[in-house]
């Protein structure tokens, strides 16, 4: 087995491991480190893949804001309170047979009906494929109104967030 | 040796399949909000594996877009919680059950 295939099969096994041990932990906190460890193996995939700059915007970005973010109001809300309930226990089973149905039709289609885009090996790698110069190129030029779109909705996300949280503390007091 | 393409888009297949299955099982709404976060990690992989594999940009430019509005649906998502909680003092979606017809 090659080095590349290795690595690959370590890095997926501790990511399917770490979404499940994300899944059954009873405690939030636990879930959310999880979570951390499983973002980090995804970003790790990224650099296998050749994408450096989104590599590290998934550590920053996800592994990093967003998780705090988790965090934070996880603590702010009390991990005591997030105790794991029993209510309507015939969903569970239900959510594991519809889980595996889902996972066998994916199987089905990835290993026994391959379309000839997803078979194969890699191509070779261009000269500077997926450099941060060459994705800023595209982000930039093609995309540049999309840019400018996301901008302008992470500013609305901020202004209602703002404007949500504030509320909800006026109508309890 | 390369790894073929077929892995990564099965192993994100996989994760998304656990994030979906994560959603349906746990009652914690912020589980359920970290397990579609799975699922939105797992559809970035394919992305970034369909990138390599025909050897264009755009996917890489898709996976930013994705984490961009990642980050502000988590914020307000997660700003939604903290109100259900500040009115409920609950957050476990079986007890949010006054819309129930």
């Amino acid at each position: 087995m090659s080095l590349d295939l290795f690595l690959f099969f370590s890095l997926a096994v501790i990511s399917v491991a770490s979404a499940l041990a994300m899944i059954l932990n009873r405690n939030a906190i636990y879930s959310a480190l999880f979570l951390v460890l499983n973002f980090l193996t995804i970003a790790l995939f990224y650099l296998i893949l050749s994408g450096p700059f989104i590599a590290l915007a998934q550590v920053t970005v996800y592994a990093g804001a967003i998780m705090v973010l988790f965090l934070f109001v996880i603590m702010l809300i009390g991990p005591h309170r997030l105790a794991y309930s029993e209510a309507n226990r015939w969903q569970r089973p239900a959510a594991m047979v519809l889980g595996l149905a889902l996972l066998a039709e994916a199987v089905y289609i990835l290993i026994f009906r391959p379309t000839p885009a997803i078979s194969g090996e890699q191509p070779a790698l261009v000269e500077n494929f997926g450099a941060p110069k060459v994705l800023a190129d595209v982000l930039f030029n093609q995309y540049a109104l999309a840019v400018e779109v996301i901008g302008v909705l992470l500013l609305v996300a901020m202004v209602g967030v703002i404007v949500m949280v504030k509320n909800a503390g006026k109508r309890q007091t | 040796m390369m790894v073929p393409i077929n892995y990564f888009v099965a192993l994100s297949g996989i994760l998304f399949i656990l994030g979906a299955v994560g959603v349906l099982v746990r009652r914690n709404l912020i589980v359920m909000f970290m397990s579609v976060e799975l699922m939105l990690n797992a559809a970035n992989l394919a992305f970034v594996a369909y990138a390599r594999h025909y050897l264009s940009m755009d996917g890489q430019v898709f996976v930013f877009f994705v984490i961009a509005v990642a980050a502000a649906e988590v914020a307000v998502g997660l700003s939604m919680v903290i109100a259900i909680f500040r009115t409920r003092q609950n957050i476990n979606v079986d007890d949010l059950n006054s819309l129930k017809g």
